[in-house]
């Protein structure tokens, strides 16, 4: 079946959902598909309160700021296509859907839109030491998952690999679940993200191991995982002999950081740099969120990984470059809202990590980018 | 385990449950959940296991980006268990096992 709208989205996380709302009410005819049974993203697993000033939902947790938006995406008009996967990006702007219907069914259709925004995420990067592939061994933001969302426990026992911000928030969610955090493991010297979430789980008790890496995992006999051992780094980042310790655990976190979820981009044909900042390989785009190719957007963290609050402000950007070539918004005052959003994200991106990915995302619109 | 009581989320509202088998088990587990965590909860870890060297592997990613929780779902193989939820009557298999 081939289905025409004006707009497609793809994904209904934070940058989908608020490019949708902008698009939609100003009567864009937009279409979201997502592959959950929810929209929102990863805003639901995310508890914690969020920082920054009153525009960017300062004290407001990440999962009330999920459920704001899913009420504004309704109100806006824009539909949904829930349990539907995007399987692949065409000439002539089609998307290849499969979709799930209302009575279970999956059906293929073929979507075809006069603008397409890519906003589907991140992924989780992993280490691949001996052992990580054992069931009790994931991603920190699975164990977050399984946690928040699910309300189950992965583990009792856990041990956290990386001490970037999720790594550390992570670990402190897991002691909330009532988990048993036995350490932190650290390859750099110094813990790496903010010291707020550190200091909440120091206060705990939890250790920190810097200069460690984990080097093997093991199973018992059921085939799930029942000890980790972690090693010191030498200057060259080798493990030293004779400082491994081991720990008895059942859940291995993985927090080596996130990079942009961008297949379709790729697929399409979309220029890409490699942006160590934000996550390495990305679809690049100018200061619409456009790519090279146009009608083509991307926003969030698959235009460059960073948090919730830049991809929802991203979303609106790019909502509003696309509701003004449609010409559903006059040019004027266009330029204005996109000018606010602009110096939002600009006052989002401060402090010593939010710097260097501003300047990342400037090298990006200005075209100093290695390709 | 499930966590029903939570600092932050508060107590559980969700207290359905439904019946499914696992491998011939039945369970009851919570209504709308997801099929790999109402798994976990039950303290089942393993999903599938690999073709050639017949490994185990278990959730990884939990929202439908790694393949890992795939099991067979009501006949059918390959399915996401980390993002699909849970229902009545449910005849789920751990994929690969012999
Ligand atoms: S755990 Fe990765 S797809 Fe389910």
């Amino acid at each position: 079946m081939l289905v025409n709208r004006q707009v497609a989205i793809i994904g209904g996380g934070p940058a989908g959902l608020t490019a949708a709302i902008e698009a939609a009410k100003v009567g864009a005819q937009v279409l979201i598909i997502d592959e959950n049974a929810r929209p929102g993203g990863q805003l639901f697993k995310q508890i914690h309160k969020f920082f920054g000033s009153k525009a960017h939902n300062a004290g407001v947790r990440g999962m009330d700021i999920g459920l704001n938006l899913l009420k504004e995406t309704e109100e806006s008009g824009a539909e949904t296509w829930l349990n539907s996967t995007v399987i692949g990006l065409y000439e002539g702007n089609r998307l290849s859907v499969v979709r799930t219907m209302e009575d279970g069914s999956k059906k293929i259709h073929t979507v075809q839109a006069e603008k397409i925004l890519i906003a589907t995420g991140s992924q989780e990067n992993t280490i691949n030491f001996d052992g990580w592939t054992i069931p009790g061994v994931m991603g920190a933001g699975c164990a977050q998952t399984m946690i928040n969302v699910n309300r189950v426990m992965p583990g009792t026992k856990a041990l956290m690999v990386g001490s970037g911000n999720v790594g550390l928030m992570v670990s402190y969610q897991m002691l909330q679940a009532g988990i048993d955090v036995l350490g932190v493991v650290e390859a750099a010297p110094k813990i790496s993200g903010y010291n707020v979430h550190a200091a909440k789980i120091c206060r705990a008790g939890v250790p920190f191991y810097l200069r460690h890496t984990i080097i093997h995992a093991e199973a018992d006999e059921s085939g799930t995982l029942c000890r980790a051992t972690i090693a010191a780094l030498d200057e060259k980042w080798n493990p030293s002999p004779n400082t491994e310790q081991s720990f008895d655990v059942n859940l291995v976190c993985i927090a080596a950081g996130l990079r942009p979820l961008a297949k379709l981009a790729q697929m399409y044909g979309v220029e890409h740099g490699f942006i160590p900042e934000l996550g390495g390989w990305m679809p690049l785009h100018d200061e619409n969120m456009e790519t090279n190719i146009q009608g083509i957007y991307v926003a969030g963290d698959t235009a460059g990984v960073e948090e919730a609050n830049t991809a929802m402000d991203e979303g609106r950007l790019a909502g509003i470059s696309i509701a003004q070539s449609l010409q559903l918004l006059p040019d004027q005052e266009a330029e204005q809202c996109k000018a606010e959003i602009r110096a939002r994200l600009e006052s989002l991106r401060l402090g010593p990590f939010g710097e260097r990915r501003l300047q990342a995302k400037n090298r990006i619109v200005k075209k100093e980018v290695q390709l | 385990m499930y966590i029903t009581d939570h600092p932050i989320l508060g107590a559980e509202e969700n207290t359905e449950m439904v019946n499914i088998t696992v491998d011939g088990v039945p369970l009851r587990v919570r209504k709308g959940s997801m099929i790999a965590a109402a798994l976990l909860a039950n303290g089942i870890k393993v999903n599938r296991y690999t073709l050639k060297h017949h490994e185990p592997r278990g959730v990884f990613c939990g929202i439908g980006q790694c393949t890992d929780c795939v099991m067979i779902v009501n006949g059918q193989p390959n399915v996401r268990t980390c993002i699909t939820p849970v229902e009545e009557n449910m005849v789920i298999m751990t994929q690969n096992k012999d």
